[in-house]
């Protein structure tokens, strides 16, 4: 990195070594003598001092080496971080429903008088220390979708009735004459399946508050809004809010708002604050409200510990190895390389004109 | 006029035939035919600024006969008929009837619109063309549009990504299609489809069109979403930084004209990178690549030579050649080397032959001219100065001259001419003028002595004088001279012929009778002058000829050198003969001894064809020898025998616009220099045309005169020169400067760098526009292929707005791939540009393909990333906005090789400005993504991800871009190394090197 000629010191220099340079010519030369004015002609006559850099083969090959260092390490902290987060997956769509309705799975879920009552039990593989999050997972789903998106009302969620412009709803925009509050396709769909959580005897204690953002909390649900109307079609989609809970509380539906980014996603129900030993089995009681059967989506039920990279991935730690021992092997192929065929920096023997000459 | 008053009138009002006065200083409204003026003769100075840009003044005449009329005081009638409105601003032919009297109108007797009187006071005329009929208005019409090589090539690139834009949204539709049918029986109870209620069983639709519908709606929606794939902002990006490039080219010093004051200047905006790839280069010689300054050299008296020499102008002469007027002294304005033996033996005449000769020369040159002194006050009172002023700069040459040998012409009118000989003033009457014209490429004047005799001076280039010249008389003189013709125009001098007869009364009547009838004629005046000129032309006498030396403009040789060097093929187009061509050929480096040259100068087709085919096997024959493909002709020629090719315009006659111009054109490829002489004004545009029709590669013309216009507006960059012949050129032009040099940094500084940076400019608009719309379409493929975002709708607005324009802008005007002195130095650096290095299919698709890989990178690391984990839509939108951005601006700053202030302000300042955006919008709490930014930021996971996109999409990019430098070296990144290699060094030692003189463009 060097300095690309005219620093201020040679300026006036420069200025007076340029031959055929107008010297009467108003704003270069008299001026010139004031600094501002020589970085302004400077920057007209485009010398403004510039440091370029060029690659060479030093650099080149020290910059790999260097990502390698960086990402190899990187790879193997995330990886251990990944290992240590104990999961356990539970897909219970299926089991929940009695054998005989298993043909049927709509009927299931659609009757009222069909009792939803399931029990669960999981195995603790390893300790799990608390804080144990529990997530509810829905595999092709699809909350991205374009038309699911877009069916919700911001405003209204903050201001309640004060924004009466619920277009974007449709088509669940309005019960009677006032608007559904909250209204929308998300809303209406929020999800419902609970969950009941007991070691031996002992009920787990779940912790179902802040599992939402904060910022959601505080600033993006209004704290006198009242979904005083909500669910009141004859449609039922997902599960029923507290008219009498403020939609800044109704922390399932805050969760549930936040719409996913994959068709495949977990969201956050509540956290075990309890450790769990291994091989304790965990009962769980839960109610299968949630319709996922009619376009074949699968609901899982996931206990998680978590570390200080999130849950349990293993893709960002491969990736990071992969690409530390490519950069590794990158720099080494370039050092033989160097080593072995060497061009010579500038010279001018190389360029074509020159080759030209030489090989006729 | 109206009722015999004059009123004030609005220009839009005045009508044909009606009469206007106007006074000094004021414009001509419309075309008008002068009737009297203030001047007694009739004489009316114009100004043509307007017009023609010429400064200088010009005469025009009114007709002796409507002269002693005045109009306030007379009624009188007359018709006046004329042509019928053209083009022509310097032609105008008509006649008017007054008093039952026929007068001939010519063009010295019609004011155009445009012009403005001056040193008049005032002038009467009839308007014959108003409005839009007016010479000046027909002249309008705009030059043609000329677009950007670099720019035809993008709308063929854009073509491609229209095609490749179809393909992503049919993409998306069909998968949509096929996705619709494959949950087709579950469409109806799917939250967002909902067809049925199924609680209920009524049937209720929502927003489902049916399938073929709703695959349509999904192509638009595809379509609206990804069409920053089409780079809209780029044709405004593109104006901005060819702005700012023309900022610096004005702005360059190298390119400022301290003579004239003048600074470089771009008329048009949107050819700047062509300058970077010119491969011919068309040049009008005189005032382009001479100074069209003349200055009179040499004479030849009676067959006696008389050369200047250098030492006179020192001893004072300017004070001898004055004369006394009224107790002023007058002396001519230009002062002019003289001859001191040929000074005495002009003051000495009269006495013998020689002296009459010599007097005779003299009156010649300050008779037989055009030229209207002027007398222009000094700060001395009794001191004037004269001024000649002419259409003609060899004419005011030759007139300076002959008021420097004591010949000094101070008054012209229509009608008689006074010169000043050595303090004796003398009257002589003019009774004939026939003004010069290209085919009898001479001019002769008619003069009435006060003694009643009558005498007839002519004026001519060399070949036309010496057919009229009687041979008889004197042939050892005409010898004698001819020799000194040939040495003088060797010596690149432009010789004049001058040639007397004493007229007999028989025959001057005879002559008299002839010239009234012509110049009376209606149709075909102009050719019935000329059979009257050329009658009266004829067995001249020899008085002698003159040299005037065209000097040559600074630089020009060393320019024309690095031209070669660079590869750019030179081709000399001009007016002169060729003998004269060939010498300055010779003095500007363009011919070198060791050229073949081949000389085709034929009077018929035949010939030409013979010519040309001789030609042709003559310069194949080095090639095959030296046996090096032909695909490098600036080089392959500099290695084999170069070959000069010196056609002149008779032979062109025959070539041009018949199957002879394909060997022509085969020919001329094969030589390094093309001359071309004798060559008329559209000659000059069709050999542009011929070179323009049969290659891709770019032309540039560059000339002074009115007769290179044509040339000017047919190749691909026209140069103008702002010289002495007027502005026509200029107003033609794409770009105008001072001098020919400046040529030089034009194309190797700024043509160079503005194609380096719009070549680059214009690939990386492709890529960071196809990123995001790759990004926004891998996407798409996860949301079941319904065209949803998860970049939001402000960040995609402004992604090519703020987030990413200003560094491409800011990099497209100041970045430089190599410093001035580097590509003045080596030339050939300047064959980038021609090979089109910065911008060819190749690496379009190359980068297209790193495109792809860089997109994947952005998109499928956070997704995998983030996989069955709880991130939000707004979340990870804000992750790839992010990524996206900073990798767009690194892949940026990869590529830059010049880091000042600016750069780094703007590259660093727009990933702020970006990061800052992103946080505003996550800031407002009624958009969905309220908070995500912040809530995201705060995990470790997402500045991870942020990492490893921007390393991983830049390795291979970084890792070929390297190989490709080290081991496939293009010159321009030698040249670069060599840069950095020279200025460490520099710096690490000694410090003076530094300061060694910067070349100024070519070394003068």
């Amino acid at each position: 990195m060097d300095l690309d000629s005219g620093t201020s010191s040679t300026v006036g220099a420069r200025v007076q070594a340029i031959p055929g340079r107008p010297a009467q010519h108003g704003e270069t030369c008299k001026q010139c003598h004031s600094s501002g004015f020589a970085a302004l002609y400077q920057f007209k006559q485009q010398n403004l001092p510039a440091c370029k850099p060029v690659l060479t083969p030093a650099t080149v090959i020290a910059t790999f080496l260097l990502m390698g260092f960086i990402f190899i390490p990187l790879g193997l902290i995330t990886l251990r971080a990944s290992n240590s987060v104990v999961e356990i997956v539970d897909r219970y769509d299926i089991e929940c429903i009695p054998e005989e309705l298993r043909s049927n799975k709509l009927l299931y879920i659609t009757d009222d008088s069909i009792s939803k009552n399931c029990s669960r039990f999981l195995k603790v593989p390893k300790s799990m220390r608390a804080p144990i999050y529990i997530y509810y997972q829905l595999d092709n789903y699809y909350q991205n979708h374009r038309r699911y998106v877009k069916s919700r009302n911001d405003k209204q969620l903050l201001h309640g009735l004060g924004d009466n412009s619920t277009s974007s709803c449709i088509p669940l925009e309005s019960s009677g004459d006032l608007p559904i509050v909250p209204c929308g396709l998300i809303a209406w769909s929020v999800f419902n399946d609970t969950f009941k959580f007991s070691s031996g005897s002992s009920e787990l204690k779940v912790n179902r508050k802040n599992i939402a953002w904060k910022s959601d909390r505080n600033h993006k649900f209004g704290k006198d809004v009242y979904p005083f109307n909500f669910q009141n079609g004859p449609l039922i989609g997902g599960g029923k809010l507290d008219p009498n809970t403020p939609l800044s509380d109704q922390e399932d539906l805050i969760v549930w708002m936040r719409t996913a980014a994959l068709p495949s996603f977990r969201k956050l129900y509540g956290r075990i604050e309890e450790d769990l030993d291994a091989d304790d089995v965990i009962v769980v009681q839960l109610m299968n409200n949630y319709n996922a059967y009619s376009f074949g989506g699968k609901k899982k039920l996931v206990l998680s510990t978590s570390s200080w990279l999130g849950g349990k991935n293993d893709f960002f730690g491969v990736a990071s190895l992969f690409i530390g021992t490519f950069c590794m092997l990158i720099s080494i192929v370039f050092l033989l390389l160097h080593v072995k065929n060497p061009r010579p920096y500038g010279d001018a023997m190389y360029t074509s004109w020159n080759k030209k000459s030489s090989s006729s | 006029m109206v009722d015999g008053q004059f009123q004030g009138k609005k220009w839009k009002d005045v009508k044909v035939g009606e009469i206007v006065k106007i006074a000094a200083n004021e414009t001509i409204p419309c075309d008008i035919v002068l009737l009297s003026t203030s001047d007694p003769t009739g004489v009316a100075y114009v100004q043509t600024t307007n017009l023609d840009g010429e400064s200088n003044l010009k005469t025009r005449y009114a007709k002796q006969e409507t002269q002693a009329k005045v109009p306030e005081k007379e009624r009188f009638i007359g018709l006046i008929k004329c042509e019928k409105p053209n083009r022509n601003i310097y032609g105008f032919q008509g006649n008017m009837e007054v008093d039952g009297k026929r007068l001939s109108l010519g063009s010295s007797n019609i004011v155009l619109r445009g012009c403005e009187l001056k040193n008049t006071n005032w002038a009467v005329g009839v308007a014959v063309y108003c409005g839009h009929e007016t010479k000046a208005m027909l002249n309008n019409s705009g030059a043609p549009s000329k677009r950007s090589q670099l720019e035809t090539h993008m709308n063929l690139e854009i073509i491609m990504l229209s095609v490749f834009l179809v393909a992503l949204c049919s993409v998306t539709s069909v998968c949509a299609a096929i996705w619709l049918k494959s949950h087709k029986n579950e469409l109806d109870l799917m939250p967002y489809y909902r067809k049925l209620d199924f609680s209920e069983g009524e049937m209720e639709s929502y927003q489902y069109y049916g399938w073929g519908l709703e695959i349509l709606f999904t192509f638009l929606k595809s379509v609206i979403v990804f069409q920053v794939m089409i780079p809209i902002s780029l044709y405004i990006s593109m104006e901005l930084v060819r702005v700012g490039q023309a900022y610096f080219m004005i702005r360059d010093s190298r390119m400022y004209d301290a003579a004239t004051n003048s600074r470089f200047q771009c008329r048009a905006l949107n050819i700047n990178e062509d300058l970077g790839q010119i491969k011919y280069v068309f040049s009008d010689k005189t005032g382009t690549l001479t100074e069209n300054k003349m200055e009179f050299q040499c004479a030849s008296i009676w067959g006696v030579d008389y050369s200047s020499t250098e030492a006179s102008l020192e001893h004072g002469h300017q004070a001898e050649c004055s004369a006394q007027v009224d107790g002023k002294v007058l002396k001519p304005k230009m002062k002019v080397k003289v001859n001191q033996k040929l000074l005495q033996l002009s003051k000495n005449s009269f006495r013998n032959v020689e002296g009459k000769q010599i007097y005779d020369f003299f009156l010649a040159l300050a008779a037989c001219n055009t030229i209207v002194p002027l007398v222009v006050d000094t700060s001395d009172p009794t001191v004037k100065l004269i001024d000649y002023q002419g259409e003609s700069p060899d004419e005011q040459a030759l007139a300076y001259a002959a008021a420097a040998y004591g010949f000094m012409l101070i008054e012209r009118t229509s009608g008689h001419i006074v010169i000043d000989i050595h303090g004796k003033r003398q009257r002589f009457n003019v009774l004939g003028l026939h003004e010069f014209d290209s085919d009898r490429k001479r001019m002769s004047v008619i003069l009435g002595y006060t003694d009643n005799s009558v005498k007839l001076f002519v004026k001519g280039a060399d070949t036309s004088m010496l057919s009229v010249i009687d041979k008889s008389l004197n042939a050892e003189i005409l010898r004698a001279t001819e020799t000194h013709l040939h040495s003088y125009s060797s010596l690149g001098l432009r010789t004049l012929v001058i040639g007397m007869w004493d007229l007999s009364v028989s025959e001057f009547d005879q002559w008299h009778f002839a010239f009234e009838a012509a110049s009376t004629a209606l149709l075909g005046r102009a050719a019935l002058l000329r059979k009257v000129a050329s009658n009266v032309e004829n067995n001249l006498c020899i008085l002698g000829a003159t040299a005037i030396e065209d000097k040559l403009q600074k630089g020009v040789p060393e320019s024309i050198e690095s031209l070669r060097t660079a590869g750019i093929k030179v081709w000399v187009l001009t007016g002169d003969k060729q003998e004269t061509a060939i010498s300055i050929g010779y003095s500007s480096k363009l011919l070198t001894n060791s050229m073949t040259q081949i000389i085709i100068n034929s009077n018929n087709r035949e010939s030409c064809r013979r010519h040309l085919q001789n030609a042709l096997v003559k310069s194949r024959q080095p090639l095959a020898a030296s046996a090096v493909p032909n695909n490098f002709e600036g080089f392959s020629d500099a290695i084999g025998t170069p070959i000069a090719l010196i056609i002149d315009g008779t032979s062109l006659v025959y070539i041009l616009d018949s199957e002879l111009e394909e060997e022509l054109f085969e020919l001329a490829s094969r030589c390094s220099v093309v001359l071309c002489c004798r060559v008329a004004p559209l000659q000059k545009a069709g050999i542009v045309a011929l070179v323009k029709k049969r290659t891709a590669d770019m032309t540039l013309a560059i000339g002074d005169g009115a007769n290179d216009v044509s040339m000017i507006q047919m190749a691909d960059v026209g140069v103008g020169i702002s010289g002495q012949e007027g502005r026509q050129a200029v107003m033609a032009s794409d770009f105008a400067m001072g001098q020919f040099r400046f040529l030089v940094p034009l194309l190797f500084i700024h043509g160079h760098w503005n194609y380096q940076r719009l070549g680059y400019m214009i690939i990386y608009n492709f890529y960071r526009n196809a990123i995001i719309v790759l990004v926004l379409f891998w996407y798409v493929l996860f949301t079941a292929y319904t065209v949803t975002t998860a970049i939001n709708e402000w960040s995609s607005m402004l992604y090519s707005i703020i987030y990413t324009a200003f560094p491409t802008i800011v990099v497209g005007i100041l970045d430089k791939d190599l410093s001035k002195r580097i590509l003045l130095k080596y030339p050939q650096l300047y064959g980038a540009g021609q090979r089109r290095e910065a911008y060819n299919k190749k690496l379009f698709w190359v980068t297209m393909a790193d495109t792809f890989w860089q997109s994947i990178v952005v998109f499928f690391v956070p997704l995998f990333a983030y996989w069955g984990s709880t991130v939000d839509i707004s979340s990870i939108g804000d992750l790839w906005t992010l990524s996206v951005v900073i990798l767009v601006n690194l892949h940026l700053a990869m590529d830059i090789i010049r880091w000042n202030w600016v750069i780094h302000a703007v590259i660093w300042g727009s990933i702020v400005a970006t990061v800052i955006c992103v946080m505003i919008i996550d800031a407002i709490p009624t958009f969905s993504g309220y908070w995500a930014i912040f809530n995201t930021a705060a995990t470790g996971l997402f500045w991870l991800c942020l990492l490893g996109i921007l390393i991983a999409a830049l390795l291979p990019r970084f890792a070929v871009k390297y190989i490709y430098q080290y081991y496939y070296p293009s010159d321009i990144q030698i040249s670069r190394e060599a840069e950095k290699f020279a200025n460490q060094r520099v710096i690490g030692g000694n410090r003076q090197i530094e300061m060694y003189p910067i070349p100024d463009g070519p070394p003068r």
